[in-house]
This record gives structure tokens, C-alpha cells and sequence, in this order.
């Protein structure tokens, strides 16, 4: 036996440790005994980021997966409750890092729901296209680190390439090119600023002459098909027993989608369809996940024509903070008018204007549970007040956290490479996951 | 708090349980001594208007007590689908009158609260009562309201795919008994979710197949989401003042 390999024996009976490449001694020392447990992640590139997966193998069949998970775990639920609603959003929007707009807007749209409040037309069609984009984004992410995984580089790419883009113009309308912290209790943050709907037309126009490029690239592709197909298969049923939710659930043929069946953001209003596989494989998936990007685009488009000039913050004053922001010479949004009137005219409006950012607004005491569909399933915010001004308690229900369960059921009795296939299929976040 | 509030009477315990003390300033207590009733009906004391309830708030407003409001259920009828809903359960359950303890009916939401042991029962009912069909056990959770004797409550969010409703179910348990029947053998996604509810609360599911922590290490000490767990941190210096760590902070709730 090599150094690389020590073994101790166990009453499980004996366990090699692999530290480096001597694989035929570990082959030979095990003898007869074809069970292997093999330990992958939480480093490794294709586990989508840091999850860890315990595989016990018998050759290359995967006789049982468990998933492990915590890595990323940052305390945001806890956190939240010691700051007030508005900063909330700053940390809701650092779960699943790659739909920070939709955590936002499930947050704020809880938030509201306590607070009994509406939010102006134009802020929802803004939260609506900026959800949209988001979505778009997310799944070419999806696209990009699942065909890495799967040895389709030209996917991580172009996947990449296009999903910039779509940063760009997150960015130009919020600020940040992620964990934007733009939508707020009561609208937006800010309206949208000169030529984004400009260039947010552009974005759609370079869509689609690139998204059909994934379909060129990947569709008719042996091997991408070889590799998906009849992968990772669950069924309705078991998508629902275990709670799976998204195009995981759409793609076993249950048109599920929040936004046709539990309307909220005045999604009723956009005419677009909830695109279905009848598959339950990864393939379906694909599939799935290709037509909502085209779907998406349809909404935005919608959205830019929805534009109505108004008001994007509640004009309550005693929730809204000041959304017609300028750049400040810190660099940081201001608004200018606002700091006028404050400092130079009014002391009541000075005070009033420290309370409601230092101490916030009180929010009635009671709790709701406001769910939307994010790009991977029903993100979920239950939250809970006590009537203060900080959160008593959020729990988001993560649909990253809940769908990683399924990777047991779609692994086991697979391939060992197909198990790669069966987590970029469920496409987890591990932000959202561990939060 | 006082836990006696009869059901659908409003009780009113004295405002001279106001510890004018115990709220702002002091380190890991950003919580008053205010209880929140789990129908969503808070009882809050002191200073709804602005500031601190320790005195060190100026306005005037500081000292004012709410009177606080008792736990309620909603009396019927609930509107919309909730009765059909809720005597479609009744019907089907035998045990729903000595389990449900209330039912409450806010911002367009069902909650039905159950006695811990019966979590189980209830999950069986609404998944295949055919008039109920809960088929997707949506979310589980846990909350602390340190108020309450029974102060870890397990939320359940369930939701009917077939009639595109939602409902809430919520047990109490104390820390000194925190046992729950587990409702992973209905409701299999309930696994990662009740271990998460363990690691964070200390709820223990019982016939959980692995009950064990998932997000926190496996020898961590505690439950970090349970109200009296300190968050924890260090005071940061910024250009010559030290900005204490965010529970120590002055909280204004």
C-alpha cells in the first residue's frame, strides 16, 4: 500500500483514504469488496459551487448519494432581525446571488402584505422587468456552469458572455451589477435612470440573435444529448412528494408557475406561456429552461410598453424614503432636492427624515407568507412581525434548499457521471441553499 | 404574557406589566418585554410612537403602554374558501375538535392552530382529503416567541396545487418538551425542513429518519435562531468611534 493511501480499519471494514493519484493501490487493497465511498466536493467544480455530495458507489453505479450542505451558511434569517425592514433587503438579496431581484421583491412584497399597502403602477412594472431580466440571467448561468459541468465549454462561454449583458443592464438600472438592494418596501429604490429603456430594448434585440444560438449549439448535439437524456428522471409525483418546484416540476409536464396560478405583480396582465416538458429528465429541463428565457423576453418586452411616467416609491411618507436620486460627489445616490428641503427649510421634515432611516417604520404586528416563482421554484417569504420596526422573524423557504433534495432520487441507481448531470439538472444555488 | 385569552374573547392583561427597563440600549435584549401572540395579534407596551421605553427617549411619547391584545381565533364565517375549507377538515377529521385550538383568518391568510401531537394527523388529512388535496407541503419552519410558555412554534405552510389555495398550520412547544411528531413519512420534503427547524430552534421531530443539524456544524453548541442566542460580533472602529456590535445596539422596537 502507497502513502498516499493509509487505511485503518473500521468495524465497517477497512477505509482507504485517497490523498493523491495512486488509484491501482487502492484498487488492489480493497479486494473483493466493490463498495466505495467516495466523498465529492465541497471543492469541486462540478458541484455548483460548495456542496458536497457523499456518493457510495459499487464500480460506477451509485448504490446511495446524501448531500451535505451548510458550507455558505451566513446567518441572514437571524441577522435580519437585527436591523429594520429596509435593511433587510440588503440581506435577502445575498441569498440566492443569482436571482437577487426576486428575493427582493418576495421579501418587499411580504413586507407590503403586512403593511397593508400597494405599491405605485410603474415601481411593480419595473420590479416585473427587472425580475424578468434577472430570470433570463440566472438561467444562463444555469446553461453555462450546467455545460461545464457536462464538458460543453462553448455553453459556459456564451452562457457568460450573454449573461453579462444582462448585468449591464441590471446595472444601469440599479446600480449593481449583483446584490442590487434596489427593490424596497413600498416600490424601487430609484427610477429607472436616462436611456435604460433604451438599452434594455438593445438587450432584447442581442437576445434574440444569441439565445437561438444556444438552441444552434446544444439541441442537436449527440453527446449534449446523450448526456441528458433519460438522466435524472422524477416524475410529478415524486417532484411533489419531496416538494420540487420550477422547471424541475415543469419539465415532468405539470404546468405549475406561480405567476399563471397565484397571480402577483400583476403578472395576469402580460400575455406569455408556461413552457412544459413531459420528459422528467434532464433533457426536459433544457428544454424547459431554453423557452422560459424566450418567455421572459416576451415579458419584458410587454413591461417597456407597460412604462406608465409616475410615482416608483409609495408616496406615504411615513414608509417611502426619497426616490428621485442623483449622483451625489461621494458617488452614492442622493437626492438632491430632498437634502434641500431638510437641511435648508425644515426642521420637522429634518427629524422626521432621521427617524425614518435610522429607526424605520413600524409594521404592523402579524405574518404572511408571500410566494413567487423564481427561477428555480417557489421562493417563499414567511414573515413575521411583532408591530417593531425590525423583522421578528423572515424564513425564506429557498427553492434551491428544497429541490437539492430531489439529487438523492435522481442519483441513486445512476452512473457516477450522471449524478453530475442529475445537480447541474436541479440547478442549485448554494447561497440560497445555506443562506 | 398572560396565555389566558379565551377563544374569541379579547382579554386584556393590566398595563402594569410594563418593565420600563428591560427594552432599549441594554446588550443582546433588542427585544421589549412585549409579547406577540402567535394569531398575529401583537401585545406591545411603551413607546409605539418613537423611541426608546428606558427613558433616554425625549419626545415625550416614550412611556405610553398599549394595552395589549389577547389571542384570538376568528369567529365564522371566515369568507371566501376558508369555510369550505375549514369544514371540509372539520368533516374529515374526527379528532379536529380536540386538536384545533383556534383558527384566525389575517391579511387574506388561513391559520389553523393545532396541538403539537397532532401535526401528523392534520398533514395526513389535508394531503388526501379529497376536498382538501394539499398536495405540496410548501415550507416548514420555526419561530420563538419568548412571550409564550409554549415559546417554539413549528409553521407549516401547505399548498393545494388541484384548488391553488394555501393554509398555515402551527403547533406550540415549550423548550422543556420540544417534541413534535415528524411529517416526513407524508410529506418526504419535509426532511431538509425539519432538520433545518432542529438545528436552528431545537424543534425535535419525532420519527424523523435523521434528525441531525444541517446548516450549522455538527458539534455546535445551541440553536442559533432562538430569540435568546446572541448574535454575536465585534465593535468596529470608524475614523475614531467604535460602533458597537449590531445587538447592542439601540433598537427603537
Amino acid at each position: 500500500m502507497s502513502a498516499y493511501t493509509p487505511e485503518r480499519e473500521t468495524t465497517e471494514g477497512t477505509v482507504y483514504t485517497v490523498t493523491g493519484g495512486d488509484w491501482d493501490a487502492v484498487v488492489a487493497g480493497a479486494g473483493d469488496d466493490q463498495r466505495m465511498v467516495v466523498n465529492m466536493g465541497p471543492q469541486h467544480p462540478s458541484t455548483h459551487g460548495v456542496l458536497r455530495l457523499v456518493l457510495e458507489l459499487e464500480g460506477e453505479t451509485v448504490t446511495s448519494a446524501r448531500t451535505v450542505i451548510g458550507y455558505l451558511h451566513t446567518g441572514i434569517e437571524k441577522n435580519m432581525e437585527y436591523r429594520n425592514w429596509t435593511q433587510g433587503v440588503t440581506f435577502v438579496t445575498r441569498m440566492d446571488y443569482l436571482a437577487p431581484i426576486f428575493n427582493e421583491t418576495a421579501y418587499c412584497l411580504a413586507v407590503e402584505k403586512l403593511l397593508g399597502i400597494e405599491v405605485p403602477e410603474r415601481a411593480t412594472t419595473i420590479r416585473v422587468l427587472c425580475m424578468e431580466i434577472n430570470r433570463i440571467a440566472s438561467h444562463l448561468v444555469w446553461l453555462a456552469t450546467g455545460g461545464m459541468e457536462l464538458g460543453a465549454l462553448t455553453a459556459m462561454t456564451n452562457g457568460f458572455r450573454e449573461r453579462e449583458l444582462c448585468l449591464d443592464v441590471l446595472e444601469t438600472i440599479t446600480g449593481l451589477r449583483m446584490n442590487h438592494a434596489y427593490i424596497r418596501p413600498g416600490g424601487v429604490s430609484q427610477d429607472l435612470p436616462p436611456g435604460a429603456v433604451e438599452k434594455v430594448r438593445e438587450l432584447l434585440e442581442t437576445l434574440e440573435e444569441r439565445v437561438p444560438i444556444v438552441d444552434q449549439l446544444l439541441t442537436g448535439q449527440p453527446i449534449w444529448q446523450q448526456r441528458l437524456q433519460d438522466v435524472a428522471y422524477l416524475d410529478v409525483q415524486g417532484c411533489l412528494a419531496l416538494g420540487v418546484t420550477g422547471p424541475i416540476l415543469r419539465s415532468a409536464g405539470l404546468a405549475w408557475d406561480l405567476r399563471k396560478t397565484q397571480p402577483y405583480c400583476g403578472y395576469e396582465n402580460y400575455d406569455f406561456e408556461v413552457p412544459t416538458a413531459t420528459t422528467a429528465d434532464g433533457w426536459g429541463r433544457f428544454q424547459v429552461r431554453v423557452a422560459e428565457m424566450k418567455e421572459s423576453m416576451k415579458i419584458v418586452e410587454q413591461a417597456l410598453d407597460r412604462l406608465q411616467p409616475g410615482p416608483v416609491m409609495i408616496e406615504d411618507k411615513k414608509i417611502g424614503w426619497p426616490a428621485q436620486l442623483a449622483l451625489g460627489s461621494d458617488g452614492m445616490g442622493q437626492s438632491l432636492d430632498h437634502v434641500k428641503k431638510i437641511m435648508g427649510t425644515s426642521m420637522e421634515a429634518l427629524i422626521h427624515h432621521f427617524k425614518l432611516v435610522t429607526e424605520g417604520f413600524r409594521v404592523p404586528a402579524g405574518q404572511v407568507y408571500v410566494p413567487i416563482e423564481s427561477p428555480r421554484g417557489e421562493l417563499g417569504v414567511h414573515a413575521v412581525s411583532d408591530g417593531g420596526t425590525r423583522p421578528f422573524r423572515v424564513h425564506v423557504r429557498e427553492p434551491s434548499f428544497v429541490n437539492l433534495q430531489s439529487a438523492s432520487a435522481m442519483c441513486e441507481g445512476s452512473l457516477i457521471a450522471d449524478a453530475i448531470a442529475a445537480v447541474a439538472s436541479i440547478d442549485p444555488v448554494m447561497g440560497g441553499v445555506d443562506r | 404574557m398572560s396565555e389566558s385569552g379565551v377563544e374569541g374573547k379579547i382579554t386584556v392583561s393590566p398595563g402594569g406589566e410594563h418593565d420600563p427597563t428591560g427594552a432599549a440600549g441594554t446588550g443582546g435584549t433588542h427585544l421589549t418585554p412585549s409579547a406577540v401572540s402567535p394569531g398575529g395579534l401583537a401585545a406591545r407596551h411603551g413607546s409605539d410612537m418613537f423611541g426608546a421605553a428606558n427613558g433616554s427617549d425625549t419626545t415625550g411619547f416614550g412611556g405610553l403602554v398599549e394595552k395589549p391584545v389577547a389571542k384570538l381565533s376568528t369567529p365564522k364565517p371566515y369568507g371566501g374558501w376558508f369555510d369550505e375549507a375549514t369544514d371540509a377538515l372539520e368533516a374529515a377529521w374526527p379528532g379536529f375538535a380536540d386538536n384545533v385550538l383556534r383558527v384566525v383568518v389575517d391579511r387574506g391568510e388561513l391559520t389553523v392552530y393545532v396541538k403539537p401531537a397532532a401535526v401528523l394527523e392534520i398533514a395526513r388529512v389535508l394531503r388526501d382529503e379529497p376536498n382538501l388535496r394539499f398536495e405540496l407541503l410548501s415550507s416548514v419552519s420555526g419561530v420563538d416567541y419568548p412571550a409564550d410558555d409554549a415559546r417554539l412554534h413549528a409553521v407549516y405552510h401547505f399548498t393545494s396545487l388541484t384548488y391553488r389555495r394555501r393554509l398555515r398550520v402551527e403547533a406550540a412547544v415549550t423548550f422543556e418538551d420540544p417534541h413534535l411528531p415528524s411529517v416526513c413519512s407524508v410529506y418526504p420534503t419535509a426532511d431538509f425542513q425539519e432538520r433545518e427547524a432542529w438545528d436552528m430552534f431545537g424543534i425535535v421531530f419525532d420519527g424523523h429518519p435523521a434528525l441531525t443539524r444541517i446548516l450549522m456544524p455538527d458539534d455546535w453548541d445551541g440553536h442559533p435562531q432562538r430569540k435568546d442566542y446572541p448574535l454575536g460580533g465585534i465593535p468596529v472602529e470608524y475614523k475614531g468611534a467604535s460602533i458597537p456590535p449590531p445587538d447592542e445596539r439601540r433598537s427603537y422596537s
